[in-house]
């Protein structure tokens, strides 16, 4: 399973000099072997916070490109929510042109190191790829994310990323709530139109969920600061502790401060709690605590950072997505020697992308399928010693077509635990509509736009989580962007 | 950005603060917090309270003690210095109204916040008294400025050094049982402190409001890690209070959450003591 950076380099080198001068067809292409991404050994990594997947060699990239079929339909630009035209970028990173292989990924994507780390290829651009249909096995597709994330990162290694090319001013000024990474792209389209971008961020430092929720295991934070020291290079000027709706409100943008437009981009920052007895005991945390007390406040840094994690030997996570599975894995590198992940229904419905389910399993995670918690036991002082469970048998498929759990009586036990963190999901950060008269929204919060974009104000759009619901980066970016363009419009018409 | 102007030492580990944050001067309302880093890398993030405000000089002040690491460091600051990281003002607003005859009751430094409350009170027309309560004499902050806003300010001490010998809870009942009981009780302290006062005026039905001070990351809504249980339900201290009706509040699940990060928080205190030069004492 594991396999060393220098091995599958020279294996790919080798598979690149018999594949060199050869007109390959559909059939030499699906012979091509898939290539591993080089990982962090898994007893080694979990006691460090730096990146897991290393990364393929040049060699690597250009061998897995080569196994693109170029299908005339493109099954996969279809998978992917910006429409990257992946055939192209992958033949060109199969001849070793890694910068025009960029240039292509960009005219789509603005961040391509974060989406080719973050992005769950597996049920997007990955998901129809005819090479994985041929070869029966998803996880037989085209590495897309990975190549992706090679030429990116090659960009960035070799600090030859241009300055972008911002057009002449328009006397146009755009406020842009939140700085994640529906923010980050509708701010550098807008800037790059010739407007004066301000961003607003409630944090000590930019990046929303990038910088506080996604592990630098995963996600290193200096790829989030080069995008946003891009941005700076821009103009795009940055605020930061800057809360809008309480540092100022969001109408005073445009009425007092000479905005012309306003796109908000403040995220899925409520977190859900279980609603079940003892969660508030000493030990309970919701994901988005836990993992910002590690993150962004670097709480894993121990002696340096003045920001205390709480310190427990058996951690359960409840839930199922990569939240569950960054905070399971936090959990680990902090010290935990025992971390179970609890999730009610079993991994074929798991939302997580499946390379970090893996990740988690190499790791020495225990996952407790078909299983929730029911109550949170305290000890004498308050603090968690037990969770009550529940075990569930999957029964009729429901509205998401996925079977539901039912639980099965009796079967409630008690699993010894020290600390719980809660990783169920967000709901949409209440904030800007509770202090926004007019700003619509549905039934769970989210800003309601339309095909522009456009709020039910005037002029104010929003994108990414906070119209969407706890979403993907990708998503968010093309959201990002969509209001820009319509703001653009705007500003023309 | 968030130049000090001004440091004073009220007590022996207790500073009052003014610095420049024209935005929050300008917005901030009685009732309504702050958040600070001092170091944008490393640093925790702190909630502090507003002790006041100047929208002409776009500056704001508040009092704190030095009890942690970030206090600490905080004191150690001067004139022309920049706290790195400001953010607010958080919290929603304390709702003012005429309620009628309002009694302020503050507890140590929970006499800072208090202030900007007991004037905005006293703006709507409302009769004001105020209770100071101090563990001895030289703990006992802002009598000057409360005593310009109400001539019934009544100051009381644990070990009467100054002013009656008694716990705030005692002037409190008296209050309560009076011919002219308030119609409202506003307590900020410690939480021991607000929680005795609410246990105070439950019997006499005197509605009596607590600003809560818990532990905080991000102060916008995000962690939760500030949740009390408030009536039988979770509430976030930085965007559903801080101030709660005292007589919903669970006080004894919000102090085993403040004490969540007890070991680490000491092993914190002394490490930065021993940087800061401070000796300790041996208790």
């Amino acid at each position: 399973m594991h396999a060393d950076a220098a091995t599958l380099k020279a294996a790919a080198a080798q598979t690149l000099k018999e594949l060199e001068g050869r007109a390959l067809g559909p059939r030499d292409r699906l012979a091509i072997p898939c290539q591993d991404m080089p990982a962090q050994d898994p007893m080694e990594r979990i006691r460090n916070m730096n990146e897991v997947a290393l990364g393929y060699s040049a060699e690597q990239a250009r061998v897995e490109a080569s196994r693109c079929l170029d299908c005339k339909n493109a099954p996969c630009v279809q998978g992917c929510p910006v429409g990257i035209d992946i055939p192209r970028f992958l033949k060109l990173a199969a001849a070793g042109d890694f910068s025009g292989s960029l240039a292509v990924i960009k005219e789509s994507s603005l961040l391509p190191a974060v989406c080719g780390r973050v992005c769950p290829q597996e049920v997007q651009c990955q998901a129809p790829c005819t090479v994985g249909k041929s070869l029966k096995g998803v996880e037989k597709a085209v590495s897309i994310g990975r190549v992706e994330r090679y030429v990116a990162d090659l960009e960035r290694a070799e600090g030859r990323r241009a300055k972008a090319v911002v057009a002449p001013d328009t006397g146009k000024k755009v406020a842009v709530i939140g700085s994640g990474p529906a923010s980050v792209s509708c701010a550098a389209d807008l800037r790059k139109a010739g407007h004066a971008v301000t961003v607003f961020e409630a944090f000590h430092r930019p990046g929303g969920v990038l910088i506080y929720g996604i592990p630098e295991f995963r996600l290193p934070k200096a790829i989030v600061d080069d995008e946003l020291q891009g941005l700076r290079d821009m103009g795009v000027s940055i605020e930061t502790n800057y809360l809008v709706g309480r540092t100022r409100k969001l109408a005073d943008f445009m009425s007092e401060d000479g905005f012309d437009a306003v796109f908000v981009g403040s995220g899925a920052g409520l977190p859900t709690f279980m609603n079940i007895p003892g969660e508030n005991l000493v030990g309970v945390f919701s994901a988005n605590e836990y993992l910002t007390r590690s993150n962004l406040m670097k709480a894993y840094a121990k002696g340096e950072a003045a920001t205390p994690i709480y310190e427990a030997d058996t951690v359960a996570v409840l839930g199922g997505g990569n939240v569950a599975m960054d905070s399971a894995r936090t959990a680990l590198r902090l010290g935990a020697k025992k971390v179970y992940v609890v999730y009610r229904r079993t991994i074929k419905e798991m939302p997580a992308r499946v390379e970090e389910v893996a990740h988690a399993m190499e790791e020495g995670i225990e996952f407790r399928f078909l299983e929730n918690a029911t109550r949170v036991i305290g000890d004498d002082k308050g603090r968690v010693r037990a969770m009550e469970t529940v075990r569930f048998e999957l029964g009729e498929p429901d509205a998401s077509g996925r079977r539901r759990p039912v639980q099965v009586a009796g079967s409630e036990a008690e699993l010894a635990v020290d600390a719980v963190i809660v990783a169920i999901g967000n709901g949409s950060s209440p904030l800007i509509p509770q202090t926004t008269p007019g700003l619509n929204t549905d039934d769970h919060g989210r800003i309601l736009v339309d095909e522009n974009g456009m709020t039910s104000l005037d002029g104010v759009y929003a994108g990414g989580d906070i119209v969407l619901g706890a979403a993907t980066v990708i998503l968010a970016m093309g959201e990002g962007r969509r209001a820009a363009a319509s703001i653009n419009r705007r500003f023309l018409g | 950005m968030n130049e000090i102007l001004e440091k004073k030492k009220l007590s022996d580990d207790v500073y009052s603060m003014t610095f420049k944050a024209p935005r929050i001067a300008a917005e901030r309302k009685a009732g309504q917090f702050l958040i600070i880093q001092l170091d944008t890398s490393v640093g925790e993030r702190i909630p502090l309270t507003i002790a006041d405000a100047d929208p002409v000089v776009g500056s704001i002040s508040i009092v704190f003690q030095a009890v942690g690491e970030t206090t600490h460091r905080l004191a150690a600051m001067d004139v022309g210095q920049s706290i790195a990281n400001v953010l607010g003002p958080l919290g929603r607003p304390t709702h003012i109204e005429k309620f009628g005859r309002v009694l302020c009751v503050g507890g140590g430094i929970g006499v800072a916040p208090m202030h900007p409350i007991a004037r905005a009170m006293k703006d709507a027309g409302n009769d004001v008294s105020i209770i100071i309560g101090a563990r001895n004499k030289s703990l006992v902050i802002m009598e000057e400025e409360m005593r310009r806003i109400s001539d019934k300010v009544l100051i009381v001490t644990d070990d009467g050094t100054y002013g009656r010998k008694a716990l705030v809870t005692e002037p409190l009942k008296e209050a309560c049982e009076s011919s002219a009981p308030p119609d409202l009780v506003v307590a900020i302290g410690p939480p021991i402190m607000m929680k005795f006062c609410a246990e105070t005026t439950r019997p006499y039905k005197v509605s009596t409001v607590v600003s809560l001070n818990t532990i905080m990351i991000d102060g916008t809504g995000m962690c939760g890690g500030c949740r009390v249980t408030v009536g039988g339900k979770t509430k976030f201290v930085c965007v559903d209070g801080p101030e709660f009706d005292g007589h919903q509040v669970d006080f004894e699940n919000m102090m085993l959450r403040l004490g969540a990060y007890k070991g680490q928080e000491k092993e914190a205190h002394h490490k930065c003591h021993a940087t800061l030069g401070i000796k300790e004492e041996v208790k």
